[in-house]
């Protein structure tokens, strides 16, 4: 397995990815320019937290005109696996690859803390290692997670099983209280239909070795690696 | 001439930050307004008006996300 990160100007947490990938997890990987057209053979893309092109317009918006992302979105649609985290789910929803929109928080203010999550669909390339209910807590920070989506839309995410993990308690419990960004149904992240595209808003390679605070993101990691083949 | 499009949510979306600025309108003592709702403003220096579809395809595209967005054209003389 090869996995590529992709590099915005303004991405942040390239490195962070970067290193859960090869260092903890093992696997070959390589960064990604924004303005190259090769995504050297790579079996995962990874669209990095941060700020890509100063978050100009929309968060998103501008990448999704970047040379790279025109080849992830064709990678995508041949069911190539993307992972989007945080201003990466921002970019899959600009793009299409995802439905529905990220807007500021219901509060306006930048949330960084750690976050339960509901884990609601464990039979994803993204999440088999975690099963289905548990609750686990990874930290967000993001100013503009608010997932909205029309009824329609989040009748189809809820019918086809596609929300992997929404905002919770302790015990799992969602509701208002729980919401901490005011995203419909405590959304925090999606799968396309397909199930090769996840986006989510909270970072999992901010908690994926021993050192950090909880582990809870090295089974996202884990459950990638367990798809698409094992380590280099 | 220029061009103007206007960009704002969607009468279904929230805005919270028009409901902040609301508040705080309300606060400054005027009472007169019961919904703020904010968007974006951008103006084009244009020779004419041939290019107003595919104005319209860059504000589809670009400049506004349909999902939570819509838009409108304005030439001005």
């Amino acid at each position: 397995m090869k996995a590529g990160v992709v590099v915005f100007p303004g991405s942040n947490c390239d490195h962070d990815c970067y290193h859960i990938l090869k260092h903890v997890m093992g696997v070959e990987t390589v960064f990604l320019w924004h303005k190259d057209t090769d995504l050297q053979g790579v079996d995962l893309v990874v669209l990095p937290g941060g700020f890509s092109y100063g978050d100009y317009l929309r968060c998103g918006a501008i990448a999704k005109f970047s040379p790279i992302v025109s080849k992830i979105v064709d990678f995508a649609n041949q069911g190539g696996h993307v992972l989007g985290i945080c201003n990466g789910f921002q970019v899959l929803t600009e793009t299409g690859l995802l439905p529905g929109a990220l807007m500021k928080n219901r509060d306006l203010k930048f949330i960084c803390k750690y976050s339960n999550l509901r884990v609601d669909n464990s039979d994803t390339p993204y999440s088999r290692m975690y099963a289905a209910g548990e609750v686990v807590n990874v930290p967000v920070a993001h100013m503009d997670g608010n997932y909205f989506i029309d009824a329609d839309g989040l009748a189809k995410l809820e019918d086809q099983n596609q929300i992997v993990f929404r905002y919770s308690d302790g015990n799992g419990e969602c509701n208002d209280t729980t919401n901490l960004n005011g995203s419909v149904n405590n959304i925090a992240g999606i799968v396309n239909e397909q199930g090769n595209v996840l986006g989510m808003m909270p970072h999992p390679e901010r908690c994926a070795e021993g050192v950090m605070e909880t582990r809870d993101g090295y089974f996202l990691f884990e459950s990638i690696v367990k798809s698409i083949g094992g380590a280099a | 001439m220029k061009v103007k499009v206007f960009v704002r949510l969607k009468d279904t979306v929230l805005d919270p930050q028009g409901q902040t600025i609301l508040s705080s309108i309300n606060r400054m003592g005027y009472d007169f307004a019961s919904e703020v709702r904010m968007g974006k403003f951008f103006e084009f220096e244009v020779n004419d008006k041939s290019c107003e579809q595919d104005l319209a395809k860059i504000a589809d595209e670009l400049l506004s996300n349909p999902v939570i967005e819509e838009y409108s054209i304005e030439f001005v003389d």
